[in-house]
């Protein structure tokens, strides 16, 4: 009699964690970290093969000074942050964070846009490749910002929803910070048309 | 009745099914299933019998590498990016096994003039962005441009083939069933053995030698598959304690209704030679994208 009781004692206890919620923000944020961990990977993956593209592009086009330098910038406001795991709990971090890599994909994209205009460049198998791998790792640092997204969602919404917003407040859950669009401002006003 | 049904209700059924309809437009190209073939065709341009040759070659890697390599042709992905489209039919089909995510998909858009190869996690050694870009420009690109579809396809599957067949990656499983019991089967098993077994045996033999003969034998079959002594030994040590104390947990829930019971599950076997689909992969966005 007394282990049956002991027994649904047990189910009876890890039946109300789960309804609170206790153990949604447990999985929930491990699921963040694991997701935001590949964000930064694949961010990092980018910036290592910054050097050798850009020294490619330099054989060709030397003169482009305005690009390298836009590019050494970003690379530097980059390098300035620490990217470490506490990023997703600190709301201004996260947006300087995000900030400072969204110049980076604007930096790589006119420096690609640059190499536009030189065939030989182009013709050049060594920067095909490396072009390819920048294009690979641009839609890898997509599906991993999004599956982050995702995972935000769940926990956010827990955190938002009652009775879970309860637990949320008893232990100190805030809501995290989510990816936005990089340059609202830029894609709201009409595109300016000159002829 | 019938006067407001065709004055009244029946323009508002209209209008909400031409709304419908105008969403349905907008909405994302839903993803096909991935039933019998790893060749899913939704235009048309391979004959059955070429998606079936198609298909054997693909099956034919799968159980000599385990990799898995899918094929999709669809109208068009618009209107989202191919990119986009491709890595939630990664995310449905779950192409590779779990845990290695050996698995490749490509992925073309006919009318969109596009195509991508998606590359799993773990061929991303194998199959590099820069090697994936080249098989569309330089194999598949080139035969699409001259409309020969099945070629191009076939050209792009078999250098992605090549590549597979470089990588060392875990053996494949052996298609022996005893061999392939998932953690979910053995656990059902073993309760099953524990309840029947240690019901049978205790009741010849008394209740803790019962028990104790239940789990040695449990120990010893558990030795048979797996094959490690001390998974056995753990096993079987289980297998006493539970039957030991399972009919005092839930003697009065028992000793009420004994009958039929315990031989409600099944194995849920019969269709072992069926194609078993997508093995659980995972997809992290590596690859590469190209026209035509």
């Amino acid at each position: 009699m007394k282990k049956i009781s002991l027994f649904l004692a047990t189910i009876a206890l890890s039946l109300s964690l789960t309804g609170c919620g206790y153990n949604t923000f447990q999985a929930g944020d491990e699921e963040i970290k694991a997701q935001w961990a590949e964000v930064l990977n694949q961010y990092q993956r980018r910036a290592d093969l910054i050097p050798n593209l850009v020294s490619t592009v330099k054989g060709y086009a030397s003169h482009e000074e305005k690009v390298f330098t836009e590019i050494a910038e970003a690379r530097s406001k980059v390098g300035s942050i620490q990217a470490t795991p506490e990023l997703v709990n600190d709301e201004a971090a996260f947006a300087k964070f995000q900030a400072a890599q969204g110049e980076m994909t604007s930096a790589l994209s006119r420096l690609l846009a640059v190499s536009e205009n030189y065939p030989q460049l182009k013709a050049d198998a060594g920067f095909r490749d490396l072009q390819a791998q920048l294009e690979g790792t641009e839609n890898r640092v997509t599906v991993a910002r999004n599956r982050y997204i995702a995972s935000i969602k769940d926990y956010n919404i827990a955190v938002r929803s009652f009775p879970t917003n309860l637990t949320a407040m008893m232990f100190g859950y805030k809501t995290k910070p989510s990816f936005t669009v990089e340059n609202e401002k830029a894609i709201s006003a009409p595109p300016k048309v000159t002829f | 009745m019938r006067n407001l049904f065709s004055n009244f209700l029946l323009p508002i059924l209209l209008a909400l099914s031409f709304l419908a309809a105008s969403i349905m437009v907008q909405a994302d190209v839903a993803i096909p299933a991935l039933a019998q073939s790893l060749v899913v065709d939704l235009t048309s341009t391979f004959s059955p019998a070429e998606i079936a040759q198609l298909d054997a070659k693909l099956k034919a890697i799968e159980v000599a590498k385990g990799s898995q390599i899918g094929v999709l042709i669809v109208p068009t992905t618009q209107p989202e990016d191919i990119a986009q489209y491709s890595i939630r039919v990664t995310d449905q089909w779950k192409l590779g096994r779990k845990g290695i995510a050996d698995g490749v998909l490509l992925v073309i858009a006919k009318d969109d003039r596009k195509m991508r190869i998606e590359v799993g996690r773990g061929l991303e050694g194998a199959i590099p962005d820069a090697y994936a870009k080249r098989i569309v420009t330089e194999n598949i690109g080139p035969l699409f441009k001259q409309n020969d579809y099945v070629g191009g396809v076939n050209a792009g599957v078999d250098k992605l083939i090549g590549l597979v067949n470089g990588e060392r990656l875990p053996a494949p499983k052996q298609q022996n069933k005893t061999a392939s019991l998932g953690f979910e089967n053995s656990l059902v098993l073993f309760l099953m053995a524990c309840f029947v077994g240690g019901a049978f045996l205790t009741a010849m033999m008394g209740r803790f030698l019962g028990s104790a003969a239940t789990g040695g034998a449990i120990g010893g079959i558990a030795w048979f598959i797996a094959g490690a002594t001390g998974t056995a030994i753990f096993v079987g040590v289980i297998g006493f304690i539970l039957t030991l104390l399972l009919p005092s947990l839930l003697g009065g829930a028992l000793s009420g209704g004994r009958s039929g019971g315990y031989y409600g599950g099944g194995f849920g076997g019969g269709s072992t030679s069926s194609w078993g689909g997508g093995g659980g992969g995972d997809f992290g966005g590596g690859g590469a994208s190209g026209d035509w």
